[in-house]
């Protein structure tokens, strides 16, 4: 289980027609892989972000898998194309079920 | 500035592309600036202070030795991971804690005002209890005198992301404690601890941070072990890292049992570094290797 848990995203408040934009997004996230042991000896069981996802107005932008070896509090950075006024939507699926959503308006002008 | 940083980047692959492997024997700082979140212009190289001239003529942050790439996370706190720590420092600030029922917002204000400038000039001597105090020291007197709430652990999670928090809002304010006065004895203490050789290997922190900087340490690019950076976010471990923390490391590496965080001896220690950075700003929480 992660507590505390924040997703933040940075995008462009607006963007000319067809514009490619950058978007930098972070969520604080132990990560923990599921390979550590306790002082105890036992394994301390994974609990990592899986999953984190991208869409434009109900398009997908980005879909991506996360594996145990991605370090704490992940960060992505990637580019996007905007054709239209609309609204940017970030899913993070965490291993315990919980399903973190962010999302950002951005005009177009 | 980002543009900037990109067009920096590329051309220093391409150069290190064109000399091959000859490219990794300099290691001097790199001439690069820093300036956080398009705004805050940082002093990364100044003349060293007065007490220091007739050993090293600059004075340079920890950040000018470090990869283009280390370098660049610190340049905007979005993606200074460091910033996570600051937020959470920022609530905490605000929450009384103790049976007095204050928070530290009670007395100080908002951070962004109480707190301007007091990471620049601590270790500082504290008249009353008649001793030379750290900001965690500090902290912990109002935790305990004012708050009545319970000491934290000098190098534990609160702790560092408080001090991450104080240090972040004078970000850009060059260094400068005070070494004269009833601080001197202190401060002269911290000097012969400095240049004191210790452990089997025998390296005081001269041996690397004085003599060495700019060489390579087996992997590793020495810098000047200015702590005008820290709290520092290391990509090493992925936390903050205090102060003690780092010259608990750095002893412990000599191959010598180290003094305890939160010692006299780190104490004065930390005052004496401290002034070694005096003219550099302040530019904690920030990023390193």
């Amino acid at each position: 289980m992660a507590a505390g848990v924040k997703p933040r995203v940075k995008v462009p408040k607006s963007a000319s027609a067809g514009e490619v934009i950058t978007i930098k997004t972070l969520i604080n996230h132990p990560m923990e892989s599921g390979q550590r042991k306790d002082s105890n000896g036992n394994i301390i069981p994974r609990s990592i972000i899986n999953r984190f996802t991208c869409d434009f107005n109900g398009q997908n932008v980005i879909d991506i898998t996360l594996e145990p070896a991605i370090s704490t509090n992940p960060y992505f950075e990637f580019d996007a194309k905007v054709p239209e006024a609309g609204e940017f939507k970030f899913t993070w699926y965490d291993d315990d079920g919980s399903v973190y959503e962010e999302t950002s308006k951005i005009k177009v002008g | 500035m980002n543009d900037l940083k990109k067009i920096a980047l590329g051309s220093a692959l391409a150069i290190g592309a064109g000399l091959g492997l000859a490219g990794g024997a300099s290691a001097d700082p790199d001439e690069d600036q820093l300036i956080i979140n398009g705004e805050i212009e940082i002093i990364t190289e100044a003349p060293a202070p007065e007490h220091l001239r007739d050993r090293i003529d600059t004075i340079y942050s920890g950040w000018r030795f470090r990869s283009d790439e280390t370098q660049a996370i610190q340049t905007d706190d979005f993606t200074n991971p460091a910033m996570i720590a600051v937020e959470a420092a920022a609530e905490v600030w605000e929450t009384p804690d103790g049976a007095a029922g204050k928070s530290c917002a009670s007395c100080h204000g908002a951070v962004e005002d109480g707190m301007k400038g007091v990471r620049a000039v601590y270790p500082k001597w504290n008249e009353k209890a008649g001793e030379v105090r750290t900001l965690e020291m500090q902290i912990n007197a109002c935790r305990t005198e004012h708050m009545q709430a319970e000491p934290w652990k000098y190098d534990g999670n609160d702790m560092v992301n408080m001090t991450a928090l104080i240090a972040s809002v004078s970000r850009g304010m060059p260094v400068n404690v005070a070494i004269d006065g009833p601080a001197r004895e202190t401060w002269e203490w911290g000097r012969e601890l400095y240049y004191t050789r210790t452990g089997q290997l025998e390296l005081s922190c001269a041996s690397c941070h004085e003599l060495n900087y700019g060489r390579m340490i087996r992997a590793d690019h020495l810098s000047q072990g200015q702590i005008n950076g820290f709290p520092t976010y290391r990509l090493k471990n992925a936390k903050l890292n205090s102060v003690h923390s780092r010259f608990k490391g750095c002893v412990r590496d000599t191959r010598a049992a180290t003094y305890p965080v939160g010692s006299p001896e780190f104490v004065a220690l930390e005052l004496y570094v401290a002034s070694r950075g005096n003219g550099l700003s302040v530019e904690g929480p920030s990023v390193r290797n």
